[in-house]
């Protein structure tokens, strides 16, 4: 290991998480610790209706008889789960003042990127940005209600809609799933809400930035998606938390519902805080992501770059219900010093003529250990299913992991299911080649990293794609060596 | 539930009668393995290594185990020989769990080989077996400590330094029985530098009873030495086969293998393969050819452990009707392993509805100067290669047979010796036509088939 | 025995899509006809159905060939009754040696006339001699069926396929695409030797060059799922020299 007067190695390292600030907000959070009292005191604060409640009680009864999963290639030390606090929520401060914002948190937001002012917004972007627990404010919710469109956060629609909210929450990813699904449903806090009414093609790119500031909190955000027929929308999600020297946990679910002829474009950038270099800090990020391609001809993609976190568990997936439907997943996973990471897709053919695509590139670099772990499911009566899988992996250097496990079940014989992977590292040729033009080797690297992972960027939006390439580059700054 | 009681009870009960005709090494390694299979009963199904294989059911039902050593009073190999027209073969024999002595060999092997009962040898000489048997197979997992448990024979085969044996070592192993019967066999192969071996495995049955076996197979191949194995399966729907190989590469040896399954019940074949010196090269392959309710589960790990070595595997399954295939691999390259050469292929059609194959292909890679690929596919006969052959007069179901032999074709065009080669060729081909119920090889079949004609 | 195919308002489609829309034509004993037009004209969607192509459904019309109903027939019997098309992209089956393949169909179309199996050295000179008419080397013919082959190698291997079937009707479509001129001489010089007086040759073309070396007696021009022009051989020379857009402007 290192030493840590190391003062050239501390600061590449330092430099490398450029969202580590903490931002001086004033936070009501409750007390740490989980029981139903808890749970409770978070669905009263939020004014929730009791079949809710209800919901998150019988989540909660039912997470207390789970136990952790083992199978994934990782090293997850043990959580205390009684230590966390959570909920917490930083527009707290004085009631009467309750629609404006903290202009600290809104420098918050503007530092990372995220303006919250309308105006100065990225063109054709429609922002939900959440704190914590909370969902801060949304932006050009106006503009889209004109159009039918709900988006707005979870907290809202749950008032606004109950009867949408209670129609599809929890039919996509139910509280039974695994363990931080049930942990989730019974303690999430906010998240986002959209619905896409027929016919309608959204006009922007609707996106949720996910903050973590509070030290000791957890967020167990939710996301629910809900196009119905003939409609499209494009969801983007970032994410990033104050460097800590303590782990964070996260523990998401998103669904989504694509009904006939729709199509859901779903992209993650997600940067939480990694940890620094010798391992310490970090984000537990157990999410749960699932569509259900409902509607014939629905189809769902998921883009995923993957940068952050010190522990990553995810594997989002397409049910692939309605005939014709069809699934994709590209994914970028870079691990850089004790990062691990666990992730893939789950691609469940269950109408007849349903396609799905997986594309996944995963890097690895310092100590890091990085799994693809994908499954294919062509059930019985899933006529004339199609799937090509391709999973690469970089490795750089010599101390890190990359591992494939895909999963292939065929209960079907006119299914056509091709996999491949492959492991390759960055070959010195490579390197004295760009050196010889005069591009430095931690830039060389970059490129090379960036051409490798192109295939999934460009299905990133334009904006999102740039951030990724940046985020790459600056991710791996100081794994050479 | 709990199927391992009963086998417990029956090893409590029976402790000296089992030990008692054994080698002291045998038992040395029983009584440890005994504890572990005690502590970890068999395999569950929530076992990743176990998720589409119920192994544990198989050993529910109430089989007879030869203890006591009862000699077999009929002789099936007298009319069982399973010749392989144009081989020049030793043959050796296992009737259920024992070990046949007094073959009459027509050719002498190379002075210093040594092939015989593992039971014998291991008391004649203890010095020579010891630092191999169970050395590979005591960490594997409970099905290997289930056999160490109860193992009473099998065969060892030690080729000493710089000694190429030229015959193909035939193996054959018979069930043969009028009672449902279980045997636990064991094979130790040792090929000391510069060795060379060539060996056929054959497993059969010869009855309709429930048979089930556990065969474990260590194979230690020297520096600079060689070897072919070849197993082949062609056993009953009433049969269950549990056959473990472990094998340890050292520096520049070769090791080549094949497993084919032709006709089972239900199979479940592990193969563990460690690369141990630098510049060893291993070729793994196996075919599988399932119709009915067969199940035949493949599991194979192959370790790099130290640099430059190569591996190439390729399985491919055929299913019919509504057989089971399951398949998984995995190569493990340790850190150590710098420039690590490794494929794996695994290649699969479904010819019906109700046939399910299982893939899994893993990698699990800790060096990064490696060049490492899997590839696997489930699909159909081509359809255009299909019409296209029908274009040119082939009548659908030959366009059929010809697609499904050559498919087959690339993992038996692997074998290096050719009268194996050949005759597993004629053998897929007539499976592929329904026609193998019996063995072409053998005079019983001869029979049974003249009957039938008459 | 006067004609020996007789295509009658034929129509066929394809995922729902109607390409053929009443095809006529007939071809007699010894004829060579050459069908040209631009893409997606219909052509190659022609041949696949008079070979029976599964993936092509006839809505209406029918084939009368050598007085049978040829649209009844299985596609290997019709191969058997001497019906035989050079694909345009010949397919690769691999592990299937030439030697397999060509034996299997051989004996199929034997025992589909009641003849005895061929012997192996019968079949194995039959194959030498069928070979040397298009230079085939005796290396391709025991590789795997196009495995590996070059698009001219794998045009000769048809031509060679159907030298060893003698068929009736040959159906050449676009077999000139992706020769060179020397590989287009010796597959037709090829086609050429096996012009018997009783056999008769479609010979589908996009370009003219073809029918420099395979003389047609009749040209037709499809165009939009439809038999639009059939004259004497000159016409394929005018097509050369103006195209097809005055074919189109004249139909419309």
């Amino acid at each position: 290991m290192k030493k840590r007067n190391n003062n050239i190695f501390r600061k590449i390292a330092d430099k490398a998480y450029e969202y580590g600030f903490v931002s001086n907000i004033k936070t009501d959070i409750i007390e740490s610790g989980l029981n139903e009292d808890t749970i409770r005191l978070i669905s009263q604060k939020k004014n929730e209706p009791e079949w809710l409640l209800e919901f998150r009680l019988q989540a909660y009864k039912y997470w207390l008889t789970q136990k952790m999963p083992q199978w994934a290639h990782l090293d997850i030390p043990p959580i205390d789960y009684q230590a966390i606090s959570y909920y917490a929520d930083p527009l707290k401060k004085n009631k009467k003042q309750s629609n404006e914002i903290d202009p600290e948190l809104m420098k918050t937001f503007e530092k990372l990127g995220i303006p919250l002012e309308e105006r100065l917004a990225l063109s054709g972007t429609a922002v939900d940005a959440v704190m914590d627990s909370v969902s801060v404010k949304t932006t050009f919710k106006e503009e889209l209600k004109e159009k039918g469109i709900i988006f707005c956060s979870m907290s809202e629609a749950i008032q606004e809609y109950p009867d949408l909210v209670r129609k599809y929450l929890g039919t996509v990813v139910n509280y039974r799933d695994n363990f931080f699904a049930a942990l989730n449903s019974a303690v999430f806090s906010d998240g986002s809400f959209v619905y896409i009414p027929k016919g309608v093609r959204c006009p922007m790119e609707l996106s949720t930035y996910f903050r973590i500031n509070a030290a000791n909190t957890g967020q167990f955000e939710r996301t629910l998606i809900v196009a119905d027929d003939n409609s499209y929308v494009s969801y983007l999600e970032g994410c990033t938390a104050p460097m800590r020297d303590e782990n964070q946990l996260h523990a998401a679910i998103v669904e989504i519902i694509v009904c006939d002829n729709a199509e859901v474009k779903y992209s993650t950038v997600q940067n939480w805080y990694p940890g620094d270099s010798e391992g310490r800090g970090g984000v537990y990020n157990f999410v749960t992501k699932r569509g259900d391609c409902r509607g014939i001809n629905s189809k769902l993609s998921w883009t995923q770059v993957e940068t952050g976190s010190a522990i990553t568990w995810k594997y989002p997936g397409c049910i692939l219900r309605g005939d014709n439907s069809q699934g994709e997943f590209y994914s970028v996973a870079l691990t850089n010093n004790y990062q691990q990471a666990d992730t893939g897709t789950k691609m469940i053919h269950l109408g007849k003529n349903t396609r799905s695509t997986i594309i996944s590139k995963g890097i690895s670099a310092g100590k890091s250990q990085n799994s693809y772990r994908g499954l294919v499911r062509v059930s019985k009566n899933a006529d004339n299913a199609r799937n090509y899988s391709q999973c690469d992996s970089l490795l750089l250097g010599s101390k890190c992991g990359a591992h494939t496990f895909p999963y292939m079940d065929i209960h079907n014989d006119s299914a056509v299911i091709e996999h491949e992977a492959t492991t390759s590292k960055i070959s010195e040729d490579q390197l004295f080649y760009c050196n010889q033009r005069g591009i430095g080797t931690e830039e060389a690297i970059g490129l090379i990293v960036n051409g490798y992972a192109k295939e999934v960027l460009n299905k990133l939006p334009m904006e999102f794609a740039i951030e990724a390439q940046k985020l790459l580059s600056v991710s791996l700054e100081g794994s050479v060596g | 539930m709990n199927n391992e009681q009963q086998y417990i009870d029956i090893f409590e009960q029976h402790r000296e009668l089992i030990e008692k005709p054994c080698a002291t090494l045998l038992n040395e390694e029983r009584r440890k393995a005994y504890s572990r299979f005690k502590e970890q009963g068999f395999p569950a199904l929530n076992d990743e290594e176990y998720r589409h294989s119920d192994v544990s059911k198989q050993f529910a039902a109430d089989y007879g185990m030869n203890l006591g050593r009862v000699e077999n009073l009929t002789a099936p190999y007298e009319s069982f020989t399973c010749d392989v027209p144009n081989l020049k073969a030793h043959q050796e024999f296992i009737i259920n769990d024992s070990y046949l002595k007094g073959i009459d060999h027509k050719t002498a092997l190379p002075q210093g080989v040594m092939v015989g009962s593992l039971n014998e040898i291991a008391k004649s000489n203890p010095q020579l077996i010891e630092p191999y048997y169970n050395s590979l197979a005591q960490d594997g997992d409970s099905i290997a400590q289930f056999n160490t448990t109860f193992v009473q024979d099998g065969i060892v085969i030690y080729v000493p330094k710089g000694v190429i044996v030229e015959d193909t070592i035939q193996f054959v192993t018979i069930q043969s029985t009028n009672i449902d019967i279980m045997s636990n066999r064991r094979i130790l192969v040792i090929l000391e530098e510069r060795a060379s071996l060539n060996m056929l495995v054959c497993d059969h049955t010869l009855s309709n009873h429930k048979t089930l076996s556990t065969q474990i197979t260590e194979v230690f191949v020297g520096d600079g030495a060689s070897m072919n194995l070849y197993d082949l399966e062609e056993t009953s729907e009433s049969n269950t086969r549990i056959a473990q190989l472990f094998v340890r590469q050292q520096g520049n040896s070769r090791f080549n293998h094949s497993n084919i399954t032709l006709t089972n019940g239900f199979t479940y074949n592990r193969t563990q393969l460690s690369m141990q010196g630098e510049g060893a090269e291993s070729d793994i392959s196996g075919l599988v050819i399932n119709d009915k309710h067969q199940h035949t589960d493949n599991r194979t790990l192959v370790e790099h452990k130290v640099p430059r070595c190569n591996s190439n595997e390729l399985y491919k399954y055929i299913l019919d009707e509504e057989s089971v295939g399951v398949f998984a691999g995995k190569m493990l390259i340790q850190p150590d392993a710098q420039h690590t050469n490794s494929q794996q292929t695994n290649r699969n059609l479904c010819l019906t509805k109700c046939a399910r194959m299982y893939a899994q292909p893993q990698l699990e890679i800790y060096a990064d100067d490696v060049k490492c690929s899997h590839g696997s596919t489930v699909g159909q006969l081509d359809e255009n290669a299909l019409f296209y052959m029908q274009q040119r007069g082939i009548p659908i179901d030959e366009a059929r047979h010809l697609l499904m032999f050559a498919f087959a074709g690339e993992v038996i065009d692997k074998i290096a010796i050719e009268g194996i080669r050949n005759r597993l060729h004629m053998l897929v081909e007539k499976r592929f036509r329904g026609e193998l119920s019996r063995c072409n090889g053998c005079s019983l079949c001869h029979e049974r088939e003249q009957k039938k004609t008459n | 025995m006067e004609n020996l195919i007789e295509i009658k308002n034929l129509h066929a489609t394809i995922d729902g899509k109607e390409i053929l829309k009443g095809i006529n034509l007939t071809v007699k004993p010894g004829e060579v006809h050459a069908i040209m037009g631009p893409n997606g004209s219909g052509k190659s969607t022609l041949s696949n159905v008079l070979v029976g192509h599964p993936a092509y459904t006839v809505t209406e019309g029918e084939v009368i060939y050598k007085g049978k109903n040829l649209l009844e027939l299985s596609a290997e019997d019709r191969s058997h009754e001497g019906v035989f098309l050079s694909f345009q992209y010949p397919v690769e089956i691999a592990g299937v040696s030439m030697t397999n393949f060509m034996r299997a169909a051989i004996n199929a179309k034997r025992e589909y006339l009641g003849q005895e199996p061929m012997s192996a050295g019968d079949f194995l000179k039959l194959m030498r001699e069928k070979r040397a008419l298009v230079n085939l080397d005796s290396k391709l013919a025991n590789r795997s069926v196009n495995e590996g082959f070059s698009g001219g190698e794998k045009k000769r291997n048809e031509i060679f396929q159907m030298a060893m079937l003698e068929p009736t009707l040959s159906i050449l479509d676009e077999t000139d695409s992706g020769l060179d001129i020397d590989a287009l001489r010796i597959v037709a010089e090829g086609v050429n030797k096996l012009k018997g007086p009783e056999t008769s040759t479609l010979v589908i073309t996009h370009y003219q060059r073809l029918l420099d070396y395979i003389k047609p007696d009749i040209v037709h021009v499809l165009y939009n799922g439809r038999i639009v022009k059939t004259a004497g051989p000159e016409l394929a020379l005018e097509l050369e020299e103006r195209g097809y857009d005055w074919i189109k402007n004249e139909t419309l």
